[in-house]
């Protein structure tokens, strides 16, 4: 595997992406509250938001590809249609959705660009209206800030994992609001979690610098993917489309590669200067991309900060 | 909110584990039998004792690790940027050499998780010694922090020009040897918490975690608490647990079956878009497309759930239905989907709709549900949300999952399907590769017509 995008122009630290459903473009935010819509096989910019807060830690593409979505420290979840009119300022339409107490660590669109689910520092998550703001359904059982959240695969589509500070990651009904099942082996804060093709299961990782997969129907850990040599957390991880090989990107630089079957490491890419924050697989699974916390001092006063695309 | 050194240290080492391991790692080096070669460096004139080259750290990194010299060398580097080893020579900048430079480790004190956050006043003894030793010697960036602090605590700057002198007289006292140690030791520390412009800090964290009391409210136990407790243990007892084994090997025959179909474990036809700058690949399996590949349709008979996911597969899976008369079933189905998933504002008129179309008795597309089911989305239909119609969306799509897709799979119209469906052949490897092929664009979703970008919904005769 090797880059084969560098996508250069966010002027600091990228803490999130997200890819569209069309295979290609993504979304990035950064620190610095810039929010970049890509088509990254072209590495071409297609729209770009400065969000009113700094630290963008979330953002996600609607399922339609007409809008995106995108939060941090100041507690909301926006929501902005993409226009390609050069007359509409895209800063104009935006929508709040969601509002919580502390910094939005996550949001994702449910299966239409109507509902977001977002995850929040103030320990909860939320399922949100898009049109009219409305909370439809929050989830409390967290102790401590939640980081992160995926939605379930399943042929019902009701289910979705959260893992936060209190190294805990519980299965939530999005109907009831009620946690369904919860996993307490991690020893510190999860992450990322991200669910098995499948849906049968998922994979966790975190600053205890293990992933570890937690099957549903067992309700038990199954697997850890460990290795002495790594300490630093692991920030983000994603399946590759048969879920054979595990993708995580930890905060010493590297990504590593696990045979989720074998439960051994398959390979370590270098590639990054600094903590990769964000790594997700494509939507046809060609290709993953990872957003880092680094930058390539070009010129004296101008920042590059890349993402890069391995396939 | 400033991820600043305002919190209390205890609570931010928790949040920093790795840094407790590279002190396990670092302590193990220095054990005398299993650690790392040590030896007494000569610089210039006077002997260091304790000192380790790079390479013997890479060696042992590899050797107790079992790691290639890339992994070792990028290892070793870290470690030496979080300030547990230093250079005795050339101090300015961290890394870790593979020459003859001599490292050794830093003492304890001087530790990230020790001495943490670095004070402000530390500092500006530090930046005044190294003035007065250096007459004046110092730094771009060390100048500006140090007139900065000088403004900023300029009431006490007696006190830090003092303690400079103490400081440096008292280093006098000492051998050659210690005080060059010393130096290093605290020039290290220094580099590390308040390194240079461009050299990127090791020190920076996230926005800070835990910090909200919101948190720690919900924690308080209340009765309230734990009753929810009890009650989810209650379900967890209760639960059908299934055994590990049927799990990993449930895992297995998922991943090799998927394995073909994975372009990162199998590679793809006639190629993979971003390794040769071709995007036939995404052409021919774009959602409309007119002629879907092999293993698309090879991919409808995995499961259900993936036929209706692929929009072909289900316009397939729509005129088999038609055929067996029973396309209201999927039909209806979509319509609960869009009703679940649709806007809060527009669940009471797709309510209705749907009940007008598929549910009262006499509607045009009539579906068949059991009287229970029925009985009991007729009552809820009394209070339209956009749960209601979930058990009768269930139970239609089970009919379909147990009864209606196993027999298209074995239906003649499937396996036309398949023989019919197209394997493009590989891309020819290019005569000269450094000819890169121009990079096409595709138009974004966001331009298109909003009908053609939305997921296919209803079926005929929607409302």
């Amino acid at each position: 595997m090797k880059t084969r995008r560098t996508l250069k122009g966010h002027g600091n630290k990228v803490l999130c992406m997200d890819w569209c459903k069309d295979k290609r473009r993504i979304v990035s935010s950064s620190q610095d509250g810039k929010v970049i819509v890509w088509d990254s096989f072209t590495t071409n910019k297609e729209h770009a938001v400065t969000m009113p807060c700094t630290w963008v830690m979330a953002c996600a593409y609607a399922p339609s590809g007409c809008a995106i979505a995108c939060g941090g420290l100041d507690n909301k979840c926006s929501v902005y249609p993409l226009t390609f009119d050069k007359n509409e300022n895209m800063a104009a339409k935006k929508k709040s959705v969601a509002m919580h107490t502390n910094y939005l660590s996550a949001c994702s669109f449910t299966n239409s660009d109507m509902q977001i689910l977002t995850a929040s520092g103030d320990g909860t998550c939320a399922l949100w209206d898009v049109e009219s703001g409305q909370l439809l359904q929050s989830f409390h059982g967290h102790g401590a800030d939640v980081l992160c959240l995926d939605l379930a695969p399943s042929e019902t589509g009701n289910t979705f994992v959260s893992g936060g500070c209190d190294k805990k990651a519980m299965v939530w009904d999005m109907r009831s609001g009620q946690c369904v099942q919860a996993f307490e082996t991690h020893e510190s804060d999860i992450n990322s979690v991200r669910y098995y093709p499948s849906g049968d299961a998922f994979a966790s990782g975190s600053d205890d610098a293990t992933c570890r997969l937690y099957d549903l129907r067992a309700d038990r850990e199954v697997a850890i993917y460990s290795k002495e040599s790594i300490i630093f957390g692991a920030s983000s991880v994603d399946f590759s489309l048969s879920g054979r090989l595990l993708f995580a990107g930890y905060n010493d630089y590297t990504i590593n590669v696990w045979d989720v079957l074998k439960g051994s490491r398959v390979s370590i890419l270098f590639g990054h200067e600094n903590r990769v924050s964000t790594l997700r697989v494509s939507p046809d699974g060609t290709a993953f991309c990872s957003g880092s916390w680094d930058h390539t001092l070009r010129t004296k006063n101008y920042l590059f900060v890349s993402l890069q695309v391995w396939a | 909110m400033a991820a600043g050194p305002a919190s209390h240290g205890g609570l931010r080492r928790a949040q920093r584990p790795h840094l407790s391991k590279m002190e396990r790692m670092v302590v193990s080096m220095q054990d005398p039998d299993q650690g790392v070669k040590m030896r007494s460096q000569r610089l210039l004139i006077t002997v260091i004792p304790h000192a380790v080259t790079g390479n013997d750290i890479m060696e042992w990194l590899i050797h107790k690790y079992c790691i290639t010299e890339e992994e070792a060398l990028h290892l070793g580097t870290l470690l030496v940027r979080h300030g547990y080893l230093y250079p005795l020579r050339d101090p300015c900048h961290l890394e870790l050499r593979l020459d003859e430079t001599p490292y050794r480790f830093q003492t304890p004190y001087f530790w990230m998780s020790t001495l943490w956050p670095a004070a402000e006043l530390d500092y500006a003894i530090y930046l005044a010694k190294k003035n007065i030793r250096k007459r004046g010697g110092l730094f771009d960036h060390e100048k500006e922090h140090y007139d900065q602090l000088h403004r900023k605590i300029s009431h006490t700057w007696d006190l830090v020009v003092m303690q400079a002198r103490e400081q440096l007289w008292a280093a006098k006292q000492r051998r050659k040897g210690d005080r060059l140690v010393i130096a290093c030791q605290e020039q290290t520390y220094w580099l590390v918490n308040r390194p240079p412009p461009g050299v990127p800090s090791v020190l920076e964290q996230g926005p800070e975690r835990n910090s909200c009391t919101a948190g720690r409210v919900q924690m308080t136990k209340t009765v309230d608490f734990y009753r929810r407790e009890v009650e989810c243990l209650r379900k967890a007892l209760g639960r059908a647990r299934v055994k590990s084994s049927v799990c990993l090997e449930a895992y297995l025959k998922f991943s090799s079956q998927r394995g073909p179909h994975d372009p990162i474990m199998s590679g793809c036809l006639p190629s993979n878009p971003w390794v040769t700058d071709n995007d036939t690949y995404w052409a021919m399996n774009a959602p409309s497309a007119a002629v879907p590949t092999r293993l698309r349709v090879e991919q409808w008979a995995f499961s259900f759930r993936e036929l209706l996911e692929d929009p072909v597969g289900r316009a397939h899976f729509m005129d088999f239905l038609s055929k067996e008369f029973s396309a209201e079933n999927l039909s209806f189905w979509e319509a609960c989907e869009e009703l679940r998933h649709g806007g809060q504002a527009q669940v009471p008129a797709l309510v209705d709709a749907v009940y007008q179309q598929f549910l009262a008795p006499g509607a045009a597309r009539w579906v068949n549900i059991d009287s229970r089911t029925m009985e009991r989305t007729l009552v809820g239909l009394g209070r339209p949300h956009r749960h209601v119609l979930d058990d009768a969306q269930l139970h239609i799509y089970m009919l379909m999952k147990k009864d209606s897709y196993p027999r298209f799979l074995k239906s003649d119209l499937y396996k036309d399907l398949l023989a019919e469906a197209v394997v493009p052949p590989k891309t020819k490897r290019r005569v000269f590769p450094f000819m890169r092929k121009p990079r096409h664009s595709s138009p974004s979703p966001a331009l298109l017509p909003a009908s053609a970008s939305r997921e296919p919904s209803g079926g005929d005769g929607e409302a």
